[in-house]
């Protein structure tokens, strides 16, 4: 069996402070193969938030390891190995005066390090990256002339260049509209044909379970993983246990919404 | 004006500072402004004069000549470092760091200014600029300031674009976080070289002007520094000039240039000359 791209091994967290300890995560254990495409979903204050800030290494687990590539990630320096596209990077592009090739060429800081320039092996990187986002005419364009949809794949392209072992996505699609939303899992969906390993933190259940091939359900606990026609399965009831409210999943054409 | 040059030192020395400042400030201002940090170089600049002013008490209290530029500097990096200390302190209310150094570098300076008996020439020239004022010693300080602005920012580029885009993604890709210290630094210095030709009041004109002009008119990151950098020593050779001739203040005549471009890059703009399909509306 071949070993997971990543790996999240027995992971807790509570936040502590003096007058109370508040407890987000619990014994969380996720395994991500290679050309994977996870979606993570869960209700608010489920613990969405606290998972990518660890798996960036923005907190630090309190028990747990989380492994790349087989390699304890808290213990050597991986800043490369996960592209990251956040839900605020729509508002930085707003007003910035940037071309799109120096936003995402500017993906590659960490991994050439300090004082080194960029070369032409990097630029060659960017083009490819432009191809596979199909977003070679826009190379030279100001980021901030694009449109929310555009926006979003030249911050995926950013999180690409560096070639990372996995792409984790932390709500991209809040404050785009439908049409741009249908675009941007369309790029998924081409990116996970290219084997691209991707995690998709979401809220929005009823989208993702018809594009990911596995969804992980958290709430606290990681209640839920399995593959999306599993997922489209579950019952009324354990949905609305997972939830914490009464819940269900309903199909509207192509799409299925999520009622509370 | 070209005989004055050959003829005068101080003139020389003037062109030369002016030069190096027209320069680095708005190649560092483009940072500033992109960081929403605008108003920092306002209040490093009256912790400056609060430098200043401790150097003209001490010069007076112990007879000896201590260069102001000197101890403006060193208040400078202790205010700029301050403002970052602060910041982390008022996680959710950042801006309230300016303020609070700002009011500091005025009530010190206030304070060493009544010590040392009140205002002269020479802080005169401080506070608004002189084209009488920049010393040997002074040019060969701000050359050297001059240089390691240059340096940090040629070297450092990739890292300070960076954290000027997307302060957030700076930090999962674990971008050093000294990088923030040593830019809060390098403004300081930037801030002190350029106060002797342009003044203390109006130096964070020369840091921002520019970069506000040539956003209007800029599509990529590189021009923006490259067009700021242009108006920037239009700005500072025409009011050398004109200050030279019509013997006023260098500092207010820069700053008037500097909106005049300032209004000339809005009315391009707003005429629909644009590129690469940018609005007026979005800056």
């Amino acid at each position: 069996m071949s070993e997971p791209v990543f790996e999240i091994k027995n992971i807790s967290y509570t936040y502590k402070d003096k007058l109370e300890h508040t407890p987000a995560l619990k014994n969380i254990n996720l395994k991500i193969d290679k050309g994977d495409f996870v979606a993570l979903v869960g209700p608010n204050g489920s613990g969405k938030t606290t998972l990518i800030k660890l798996i960036l290494g923005a907190l630090k687990p309190q028990q747990g390891e989380i492994y790349i590539n087989g390699r304890n990630y808290q213990k050597y320096d991986a800043g490369q190995e996960i592209g990251y596209v956040s839900q605020k990077s729509n508002s930085f592009a707003k007003g910035f005066p940037a071309s799109v090739s120096e936003v995402i060429m500017s993906g590659l800081t960490r991994q050439k390090g300090l004082f080194k320039k960029f070369k032409k092996k990097d630029r060659e990187r960017l083009d490819e990256v432009l191809r596979l986002l199909d977003i070679e005419h826009l190379k030279d364009k100001n980021i901030s002339s694009l449109s929310g949809g555009q926006t979003q794949r030249v911050f995926i392209a950013r999180a690409l260049i560096n070639d990372p072992s996995i792409l984790v996505l932390d709500e991209p699609t809040v404050g785009i509209d439908n049409k741009h939303v249908k675009e941007f899992y369309e790029v998924l969906l081409k990116l996970k044909e290219r084997s691209v390993t991707i995690l998709l933190v979401t809220h929005d259940i009823g989208v993702v379970v018809d594009h990911a091939n596995e969804v992980a359900c958290l709430n606290e606990h990681l209640h839920f993983h399995g593959t999306n026609h599993e997922f489209k399965n579950l019952g009324e009831a354990e949905l609305s246990k997972i939830y914490g409210f009464p819940l269900q999943l309903v199909s509207h054409d192509h799409d299925r919404e999520c009622c509370g | 004006m070209i005989q004055a040059l050959m003829d005068y030192e101080f003139i020389r020395y003037s062109f030369i500072s002016g030069i190096i400042a027209g320069f680095i400030a708005p190649l560092i201002g483009t940072f500033i402004v992109i960081r929403r940090l605008s108003l920092i170089a306002d209040a490093l600049s009256h912790v400056t004069l609060g430098g200043i002013a401790f150097g003209v008490y001490l010069s007076s209290v112990f007879a000896v000549t201590i260069n102001p530029l000197i101890t403006g500097i060193i208040f400078s990096i202790l205010g700029a470092l301050g403002i970052e200390r602060l910041r982390n302190v008022y996680k959710h209310y950042q801006e309230l760091a300016i303020p609070i150094i700002m009011s500091l570098g005025i009530a010190v300076g206030i304070v060493f200014l009544s010590l040392a008996n009140g205002f002269n020439q020479d802080l005169f020239g401080y506070l608004f600029g002189s084209i009488s004022a920049v010393s040997f010693n002074d040019l060969i300080l701000i050359s050297v300031i001059g240089i390691i602005v240059v340096a940090f920012i040629f070297l450092l580029y990739k890292e300070l674009f960076m954290v000027s885009f997307d302060e957030e993604y700076a930090n999962v890709m674990k971008i050093n976080k000294w990088i923030y210290i040593a830019f809060i630094i390098v403004v300081a210095l930037v801030i002190s070289a350029s106060m002797r030709i342009v003044g203390i009041l109006l130096v964070s004109a020369l840091m921002t002007l520019p970069v506000a002009s040539a956003m209007r008119i800029t599509s990529s990151f590189r021009q923006l520094m490259t067009v700021s950098v242009i108006f920037g020593e239009i700005s500072v050779i025409t009011g050398l000039i004109l200050s030279f001739y019509l013997n006023i203040s260098p500092g207010g005549t820069i700053v008037l240039i500097s909106i005049l471009i300032l209004l000339g890059t809005i009315l391009f703009n707003q005429l629909g000359v644009n590129r690469n399909g940018r609005r007026a509306q979005e800056v």
